[in-house]
């Protein structure tokens, strides 16, 4: 380190009524924020609450409208991220900033500057690994690496450039629970070693387990400075969302029909070198159940969605089957007309198009199911009746119909894309991370929706990398792991760590085969600081 | 110090229908600045170039019959760009239409034949020209991948160059002193006009076009596909559409309303084939559409605009000794305009002020 830190109890960074503004909409409405030196601090808040534009203040991206942040009790302007670097700021995004076509250490040599040649960082990728216990081939293509893998060489990258206080946006939401539990080990590390962590999480009980101080978040103010040991997941939650979240009713005793969504050695083949071939998967889904599909992402979920919602066909047409009827070669209209819905895990761009409003989007999945565009031409009136009908019975919180989707907060807009094809009472509902990014209350709303859906006879697949919400709706739990799918087992007969151990069950060979490679490439290397 | 765009929140809407007075503002701006650089009077210069062809009535009339290609081709450019289609071959298209036209035109008075049909021959052989001409880059584009924008604007070149071998020799006019040139069309090889013989019925046939556009736009399924496409390709797929379809469909729209403007314009004004039988009516419609918002009614009175700036032009040319192609700079600088005018009304430019911190 440049300067060592001065020896009293000057928090590492101190942020002091931080305002945001986006036009009219008040990101941040006077924050503060103190993070203590080898402190790992939780900011805590439902999405839309904030987090997200202050780490970017921090991070030197956005610049506040107001405030001051001070630095070892310096006060500092973090004009951009050059400079936030050089503070000691290293942030990790939920969306990793990587070249999927270069190798680890050509990455990070990157992040590095021109002084550092890729042989360089490669002893570096070495030697931090092994120091902070985040093991990395660093000669592997990013684009072959795990998503658990590439956090760890987001995370280097981070540590190359010996920061002071790390930030991490959401890094569990991609980890199986044995993979987050090593990462909380090494966050623990740095800790120890005097680094300050800010953590972000909406996952209750990692920010109990990990963190020793909470700042929450809602609506852009700070709503309580808390200590998580001494909160419970429910208090947390309570302070998060304002009001209590209303407890899951388990459906009504109810008997299964017969399989409504059949999939039979469904495989594909694929053209891009970063999409996950699906490799002979089959699955049941009978009336009235719901079956999840556990998975990290990147493991074909994507791939499998498209399969089954008709955007990709399927090599044979009995391949899939709804309702009794052959559909792997239809497209998504025809298999709506035979009573299925689909709803995909992006919202914007993919469920709804961001400029049109409520009742324009109606007609996207509902063109041909509803009789609001007969005969080729729009109706209008029908398809705002069904926004109505969606707004009403899913409590979202618009100002109308004729609010355009981007404008819809992620939460109302999920409940927008569900019930838009929710109230057709679909025969076989997909959805695919349904409560991805979603406030709590609103997810609550969703899986009750789900609950209730099946318990009236659908047939509901849940594609999900969410073990919480998997194990709060489905009745059978499925593994897809690298384009493989498990057997679908009840969930009275699993545990999460069996299902962990299944979703990382081939990264961890994959880590296991990289550690030999790093062992064998790796003697006689010198770690060139410490 | 640096320059960065930062989304708008919510951009009004009136901002999208005032960029385009914001942009014609700005190019009589620097228009004037040219002016003054050449030397020429500028505030005299910008009377001439937009402002006269509105006050005199003859002019005004050259301003609705040049306006009608401008209209009729943009009206389905709208289709394609609407759709992220990127047909920048629509003065290909158009020559394709105005060479089948005036090739039947050709051939009907060689073989001594006319009649009612032969107008409409022309009109609908040149319309299916410009679709033929406009699916080869949508075929392309859908069965290998290739970008629309190049291979579409390459092949106004080839039409061109198929345009220029026929009128200097297979279809050159015998008895035409050996220019390059076909026979002038008579009869019922000329759309029938109207009024006091300037107005065609191409104008009228344009107008009911744009008005039929726009409700296919705005009421039926396959506007909403179009404008899906447009907006979120991935939407669109998942709502059912198909891309080649759309792809297909949205070029030969497109391509079809080029290659009939191009037949209006050889069976009206024109009256006969000649080396080149546009001033670049098809790269000016691409300006057209963006300044008429991507709307087909919009169209109609950017069509108008862009217009007067020919007419102005020429005037100019004849009064103030300016050359005509300072029309087409300044045609291009307006596009510029409406362009930087667009990103203007969705992102707020900041200027940061760095610390200068290395790392």
């Amino acid at each position: 380190m440049s300067e060592s830190p001065p020896e009293d109890d000057t928090p590492l960074v101190a942020a002091r009524g931080i305002v945001k503004t986006f036009g009219a909409f008040t990101a941040l409405g006077g924050v503060d924020l103190t993070v203590k030196r080898g402190e790992i601090h939780a900011l805590l808040g439902e999405n839309g609450a904030g987090k997200s534009t202050l780490i970017k203040i921090l991070g030197g991206l956005l610049a506040p409208d107001a405030g001051t942040i001070t630095w070892d009790g310096r006060p500092v302007a973090i004009d951009d991220p050059a400079t936030a670097r050089a503070l000691g700021i290293g942030i990790v995004f939920q969306h990793f900033a990587l070249f999927e076509a270069l190798t680890v250490a050509e990455n990070i040599a990157l992040a590095l500057g021109p002084s550092v040649t890729p042989r360089n960082a490669a002893r570096l990728v070495e030697a931090l690994g092994s120091e902070h216990g985040l093991p990395v081939p660093a000669d592997r293509e990013v684009g072959t690496l795990s998503v658990g893998e590439r956090q760890r060489v987001e995370i280097l990258r981070c540590l190359a450039q010996k920061p002071r206080l790390l930030i991490l946006d959401e890094p569990t939401s991609v980890l199986t629970p044995q993979e987050a539990a090593d990462l909380f080990a090494t966050l623990r590390r740095l800790a120890a070693g005097g680094c300050s962590v800010l953590f972000i999480s909406h996952k209750l009980d990692e920010v109990r387990a990990l963190t020793s101080a909470a700042t929450i978040l809602r609506a852009g103010k700070v709503v309580a400075h808390a200590d998580p040991r001494r909160e419970t997941a429910a208090s947390l939650a309570a302070a998060m969302v304002g009001t209590e979240i209303p407890e899951l009713k388990p459906a009504a005793a109810h008997a299964l029909g017969p399989p409504r969504l059949v999939v039979d050695q469904l495989a594909s083949h694929e053209s891009d070198p970063h999409a996950v071939a699906l490799k002979d998967i089959s699955l049941e889904v009978r009336g009235g159940e719901i079956v999840g599909i556990a998975g990290i992402a990147g493991n074909g979920q994507k791939e499998l969605f498209a399969h089954l919602a008709g955007e990709r066909l399927a090599e044979r047409a009995a391949m899939i089957r709804i309702d009794d009827r052959d559909a792997g070669m239809l497209g998504p209209t025809e298999r709506r007309q035979l009573g299925a819905a689909f709803v995909p895990e992006e919202r914007l761009g993919h469920a709804a198009v961001p400029n049109f409003s409520l009742t324009d989007n109606a007609f996207v999945t509902r063109h041909a199911t509803s009789g609001a565009a007969r005969g080729g031409l729009l109706r209008r009136s029908a398809a705002r009746r069904i926004a109505d009908a969606v707004i009403s019975r899913f409590h979202v919180r618009t100002r109308g119909p004729g609010t355009e989707a981007r404008r819809l907060s992620g939460g109302n807009l999920q409940k927008y894309v569900i019930g838009r094809d929710m109230i057709a009472d679909p025969k076989v509902l997909v959805v695919d991370q349904p409560t991805w990014g979603v406030d709590a209350a609103a997810a609550a709303a969703i899986r009750q929706a789900l609950i209730d859906l099946a318990a009236e006879g659908a047939a509901v697949l849940v594609i999900s990398q969410d073990l919480d919400e998997l194990f709060q709706v489905a009745d059978r739990i499925a593994v897809l792991s690298l384009g493989r799918l498990g057997p679908a087992r009840p969930v009275a007969a699993l545990s999460r760590t069996d299902v962990g151990l299944a979703m990382g069950g081939i990264a961890a060979a994959e880590a296991e085969r990289a550690h030999e490679a790093a062992a064998g490439a790796g003697e006689g290397t010198h770690a060139p600081h410490s | 110090m640096r320059l960065i765009l930062e989304p708008r929140a919510a951009p009004p809407v009136w901002a999208k229908w005032a960029a385009p007075f914001a942009a014609l503002a700005v190019t009589g701006l620097i228009g004037a600045i040219i002016f003054a650089l050449l030397g020429k009077p500028p505030i005299e210069s910008l009377r001439v170039m937009f402002l006269d062809p509105l006050l005199d009535p003859l002019s005004l009339e050259d301003v609705v019959v040049k306006s009608a290609p401008l209209v009729l081709i943009a009206v389905g450019l709208v289709f394609a760009y609407r759709s992220n289609n990127w047909n920048i071959g629509a003065e290909g298209q158009f020559v394709i239409g105005g060479l089948i036209a005036g090739g039947l035109a050709v051939a009907a008075a060689g073989g001594g034949a006319s009649g009612p049909w032969l107008i409409v021959a022309m009109l609908a052989g040149g319309a299916l020209g410009g679709i033929a001409w406009g699916a080869i880059p949508a075929l392309l584009k859908i069965r290998f991948g290739a970008s629309e924008i190049l291979t579409s604007l390459m092949l106004v070149y080839v039409a061109e160059k198929i345009l220029d071998y026929l009128v200097r020799g297979p279809w050159r006019d015998p008895k035409g002193f050996n220019f390059p040139q076909t026979i002038s069309f008579e009869g019922w090889a000329r759309l029938p006009t109207l009024g006091d013989g300037r107005f065609h019925i191409g104008i009228v046939l344009t107008l009911a076009i744009a008005l039929f556009a726009a409700f296919v736009l705005a009421r039926t399924l396959y506007g909403f596909s179009i404008r899906t496409f447009g907006e979120s390709p991935r939407a669109a797929r998942f709502a059912g559409f198909s891309p080649a379809k759309v792809s297909l469909s949205a070029f030969a729209i497109s391509g079809g309303l080029a290659g009939l403007a191009g037949a209006i314009e050889v069976a009206g004004p024109i009256g006969q084939l000649q080396p080149s039988i546009s001033p670049g009516y098809g790269f000016t419609a691409i300006i057209v559409a963006f300044l008429g918002r991507l709307s087909p009614i919009g169209c109609i009175f950017a069509g108008l605009a862009l217009a007067v700036s020919f007419i102005g032009g020429e005037q100019a040319q004849i009064l103030l000794n300016i050359p005509l192609d300072l029309t087409k700079v300044l045609q291009a600088v307006l596009l510029f305009a409406i362009l930087g005018a667009d990103a203007l009304t969705r992102f707020r430019p900041r200027l940061i002020r760095s610390a200068g911190a290395a790392v």
